[in-house]
């Protein structure tokens, strides 16, 4: 696919003639996405988990819980920390090696969403205030990089926490213990859903493939919350946007939101 | 937890909720640099020094098009009030990168194909919405370095604080407060370069904050044109 992004730069032309005529290059209305698969518990060793194809990009993630020391300020918290990696076996310019800007930024901005939709009330997983609580470990490997990995990481991460069942852990002397056989749901206030606008020319266009993610002006990820409001936004690319764009963007994301999180409420 | 805001509507600062912190920057501050600037924002205070263009090192990364940008936001060890450990956290490598595609839009690098604009932020001591105030003091270190450009980048955040959006976000409503969204506009192309957002807001909310932020940043674009002129138009400076 490497010289396919090459090639889809040298597109820009061909894809913004299409966009003015209303069409995308694989036939796509503007807001349309391409079609989401969510398969859940594909990794029983892990307590959670989902396999995630959008279009062509696809995406596991696993949700591991354990007893961890929460974080010096968020002693009355249980912790939640969002992982990806761009598999080197997931696009030819990948290479094995430390986290690029681009995943750490993909990462954070996963994180984000799930944090500030406030999805898990963190306050029930405090074993001993400032001392110990339940960690949760979302790891998102990416197997298959054909655009938009930040929905399609979003939406795995949250369906792999969606199935996942919380194992139960009691203090003895002061230390957690596993209780076998013991789990509960993990404790859900509200579904996040990120959606991801490219700006082409004057053109916003929903869930970009990576022929039109090498040829966008700018990038829009919104994440959204089950009430309706926005609760956490990044920008990126080399442009901007007007403040009617992203006003715009805004009215896109709570709308296509919607048909996800009906798909993301079932595996509850 | 402290009173983010008074009955009177008076901010735990002593601002009004459309006011913005004190702001003070100097143009030119640094020898060695191609450009620079220094900017006290509230209590934060941040150096941003630029080189280039220049050649580009590791030269793979060369573009035979244009020159390229890089971008390095770090915070000092000492700039917070636990010692930060000096190595870049995944935090700063972020902020790197969106203040990057803040700045990108802005400069205008075609006509030095195969070089490298470096543009290198030490936040010194940090108080809430460092991102903004180190874009700010970058965009004038990067015209300092007469790096051509369409317009300055002025950045400001807006947020959320006791049911309220207000503008300038100070480091205590950062941490209490309900939502937190940094704005980096080009106020003479009207375009907004970078925006994030921590935080729940209803989409009338959203709207407001994205307006406030963009007001703070034509505000704060008055205060980045006169440090411009104070080194360039200035009598000493000729």
């Amino acid at each position: 696919m490497a010289n396919s992004v090459i090639l889809a730069q040298l597109k820009r032309e061909q894809i913004l003639e299409l966009l003015k005529e209303g069409k995308r290059l694989d036939g796509r209305g503007f807001e349309d996405q391409r079609p989401l698969s969510i398969d859940v518990g594909v990794i029983p060793k892990a307590n959670g988990s989902a396999r995630v194809r959008l279009g062509d990009t696809e995406i596991v993630t696993g949700v591991k819980i354990q007893p961890d020391k929460p974080f010096p300020d968020l002693g009355d918290k249980g912790i939640l920390i969002c992982t990806a990696e761009i598999l080197p076996l997931a696009d030819p310019n990948t290479e094995p090696g430390p986290p690029s800007e681009e995943v750490i930024e993909l990462a954070r901005v996963v994180d984000r969403g799930i944090r500030e939709t406030e999805m898990l009330d963190l306050h029930q997983l405090v074993l001993i205030e400032n001392k110990s609580v339940i960690g949760i470990f979302i790891d998102s490997s990416i197997t298959d990089a054909n655009g938009n990995l930040f929905d399609a990481c979003s939406y795995a991460s949250v369906a792999a926490l969606l199935s996942c069942t919380v194992p139960k852990y009691e203090i003895k002397d002061e230390a957690p213990v596993l209780v076998e056989g013991v789990t509960s749901k993990p404790p859900v206030k509200t579904i996040p859903v990120s959606i991801t606008m490219a700006r082409i020319g004057d053109h916003i266009i929903v869930d970009p493939s990576s022929y039109e993610e090498a040829c966008m002006d700018a990038r829009l990820t919104i994440t959204t919350n089950t009430e309706g409001n926005i609760c956490a936004l990044q920008k990126g690319g080399i442009d901007g946007f007007t403040f009617e764009q992203v006003v715009r963007c805004s009215e896109i994301a709570l709308s296509v939101g919607t048909k996800i999180r009906k798909q993301l409420e079932k595996l509850m | 937890m402290t009173q983010l805001m008074n009955e009177n509507g008076i901010r735990c600062d002593g601002r009004r909720v459309d006011q913005l912190r004190n702001i003070s920057i100097k143009v030119g501050v640094l020898k060695n640099a191609d450009g620079s600037a220094y900017i006290e924002f509230g209590k934060n205070k941040i150096l941003a020094g630029v080189f280039g263009p220049r050649d580009v090192h590791p030269k793979h990364m060369a573009n035979q098009d244009s020159g390229i940008l890089r971008c390095r936001y770090h915070m000092s060890p000492f700039s917070v009030t636990e010692r930060k450990n000096p190595a870049p956290s995944r935090r700063e490598i972020e902020i790197s990168k969106v203040i990057k595609e803040a700045l990108l839009p802005a400069v205008i690098l075609k006509d030095f194909p195969r070089t490298v604009v470096d543009v290198f932020i030490e936040v010194l001591q940090a108080d809430g919405g460092t991102r903004c105030a180190a874009l700010d003091a970058a965009s004038l270190a990067l015209a300092d370095a007469g790096i051509p450009m369409r317009d300055l980048v002025s950045a400001c955040a807006a947020g959320k604080v006791a049911d309220q959006i207000v503008l300038d976000i100070n480091n205590e409503e950062d941490q209490e407060g309900q939502a937190d969204m940094p704005i980096a506009y080009m106020p003479n192309l009207g375009k907004i370069t970078l925006m994030q957002l921590d935080g729940i807001l209803t989409p009338a909310e959203y709207q407001k904050c994205v307006q406030t932020g963009i007001n703070g940043c034509k505000l704060v674009y008055e205060i980045q044109r006169k440090a411009l002129m104070d080194k360039y138009f200035t009598n000493e400076a000729q």
